[in-house]
């Protein structure tokens, strides 16, 4: 029971971020239908930033909390500027074209970002400076850190203001309707251009912090760190129904909760034959069989309705 | 009824300069020119497949012609910029039904208020106060045009959900959210029955009395006659006539476009 209980709140950590990546999935597909493979990538980058500033400006004797709230404003607005170039410069010149060549063109760009992160922060790991308290929980057996606390509070508050965002402003009835009718809600007077503008920017704004939570959680950093994780989190989307905002949360942390379950417990399951290093196959796992039985995922809706 | 009997002396809101639209080798509008004047409720009728829908089109920025253009108000509208084509102050209602289906009425009305309000990216995320202002003013008015065509009580339905004569109305609310100088109304009464005509009748007038100019397609004649101060006749993508009601009525060869003769 114990390691139920303790698997479950490492799983609620790790899903959390699994959903805060997985809205910048969603909330492009969504409107425009494409998948931004790039999107990990933006996710490493904020990581790699929080550790430079942070850790020089703890090496200039900031104080932690400080150094953290800048580290975590810098990155921020850095990958924010990262999501809007990455959409004007890649995506927009091929608003018209075939849905093949963007997503080709995402790989692309993925590609680059994680060759010049390499160049920036070198091929080694780097390592995220102590900027959190090294505080440890106990609960009905149950060991937690101060991190781990502040990653799902962080999150949870984080997701509640996006879906405040997207369903009581001006600006996210824009993004709904933009993403149901383009053509009509441009006629309304809905600049296209700025909505989709917007959904790369929050989304990377999402993104930093979801890199920063990650970092700070596994203390460690790597420019390659994105792809699986940026994967996990369309996974996620994915298993949500793509497109559809609860469910990228709902994905999120269903995914975080499945893997951890499955770390834990796949030793005894296999007598032994497989670790918990495994862990990776269960997302994949779980993904196919939802995909057999709802191909348009959890919460996603039949695709006609989208017209 | 109308008690424009002289409606040249009004000036022109819309100028169609011989606009051409084709598609592969069918050409859908052969240099069409017309004149719609501030004030006027303006007919474009037709048989199936004369344009009329392509001539909106065109005109509201969906498609880009291929020859001529529209001056709005004496400049030139921009080809290909819906979002402009609504700044400008020309908004369309769609023959097939094109609402939001599942946002709420009122949130449907709401967006049509984009074009006429400020507040940016910045300012939503941060919830400014000028914001918040700005959005309550825009449900506020969206309520107003949810009043006005009578549909108040179905402001927080699901668009998808309202019933067809409803779905009209909501897209004419919306439509009217981003103040037109000009409202350009697609087969508005296909469907309806009479009553449901006779409401649309009042609520177009409603609409012209209130200042704003009217074109509107349509298929039933004893309404765009009734209605409409000129009436322009469009045929195999070329305009036949462009006149007031009693005219075009009698003439010869309207009289064969729709008879096919």
């Amino acid at each position: 029971m114990d390691i139920f209980l303790q698997q479950i709140v490492n799983g609620l950590v790790q899903g959390s971020i699994y959903a805060l990546v997985a809205l910048g999935y969603t909330m492009v597909y969504g409107i425009m239908g494409l998948i931004n493979f790039a999107h990990g990538e933006v996710v490493m980058i904020g990581t790699l930033t929080a550790i430079t500033v942070a850790g020089s400006l703890l090496a200039a004797g900031m104080p932690p909390a400080l150094a953290g709230l800048a580290a975590l404003i810098v990155a921020t607005l850095l990958c924010m500027a990262l999501g809007w170039g990455l959409e004007r410069i890649a995506y927009r010149p091929l608003r018209n074209a075939p849905r093949l060549t963007p997503l080709i063109t995402a790989i692309g760009m993925s590609i680059i970002l994680q060759n010049l992160a390499m160049i920036l922060w070198g091929r080694n790991y780097q390592t995220f400076p102590p900027l959190f308290p090294k505080v440890n929980f106990e609960l009905a057996g149950v060991h937690f850190t101060a991190v781990q606390v502040i990653i799902v509070l962080l999150s949870a508050a984080t997701m509640l203001s996006l879906t405040l965002l997207v369903y009581r402003t001006k600006l996210g009835m824009a993004m709904r309707a933009t993403a149901q009718n383009p053509a009509v809600a441009g006629l309304m007077g809905v600049n296209s251009n700025r909505v989709i503008s917007a959904a790369f920017v929050i989304g990377s704004a999402l993104a930093a912090l979801a890199g920063i939570m990650v970092g700070a959680y596994y203390e460690i950093a790597h420019y390659q760190m994105g792809f699986m994780l940026g994967l996990k989190a369309f996974t996620a989307a994915v298993l949500g129904g793509i497109g559809n905002l609860l469910g990228a949360m709902a994905g999120g942390i269903l995914l975080g909760l499945i893997e951890a379950l499955g770390a834990g417990y796949i030793g005894d399951l296999t007598g032994g034959f497989l670790g918990s290093h495994y862990q990776d196959i269960f997302a994949f796992m779980v993904l196919i069989v939802v995909l057999m039985f709802r191909p348009s995922g959890l919460f996603g809706e039949k695709t006609g309705d989208r017209a | 009824m109308s008690d424009n009997t002289n409606p040249t002396h009004k000036p022109v809101l819309l100028a169609a300069k011989q606009v051409a639209k084709h598609f592969g080798g069918v050409k859908a509008l052969r240099d069409v020119s017309l004149t719609i004047r501030q004030g006027e409720i303006y007919g474009l009728i037709g048989p199936n497949g004369a344009g009329k829908t392509t001539f909106f089109n065109c005109m509201t920025g969906l498609y880009i012609p291929d020859g001529g253009g529209f001056d709005f108000t004496g400049t030139p509208l921009v080809a290909d910029a819906p979002d402009q084509a609504a700044a400008r102050g020309i908004a369309r209602t769609f023959q097939n039904i094109r609402l939001f289906g599942n946002m709420s009425a009122l949130e449907n009305v709401m967006v049509g208020r984009h074009v006429r309000t400020r507040a940016g990216v910045i300012g939503a995320m941060f919830n400014s106060a000028a914001t918040r202002a700005e959005e309550a003013a825009i449900r506020e008015r969206a309520m107003a045009l949810l009043h006005y065509v009578d549909i108040a009580e179905r402001a927080d339905d699901l668009a998808k959900n309202l019933s067809y004569g409803e779905q009209r109305r909501l897209e004419i609310a919306r439509a009217l959210a981003t103040e037109p100088k000009l409202l350009c109304l697609d087969e508005p009464a296909a469907g309806m029955n009479a009553t449901e005509t006779g409401e649309l009748r009042e609520l177009i007038e409603g609409i012209r009395g209130d200042g704003t100019t009217v074109l509107l397609i349509e298929h039933d004649v004893k309404l765009v006659m009734g209605l409409c101060d000129r009436v322009a006749v469009l045929d195999y993508g070329a305009l036949v006539i462009e006149d007031v009601p009693a005219v075009v009525q009698n003439d010869q060869r309207v009289i064969e476009a729709y008879l096919g003769a």
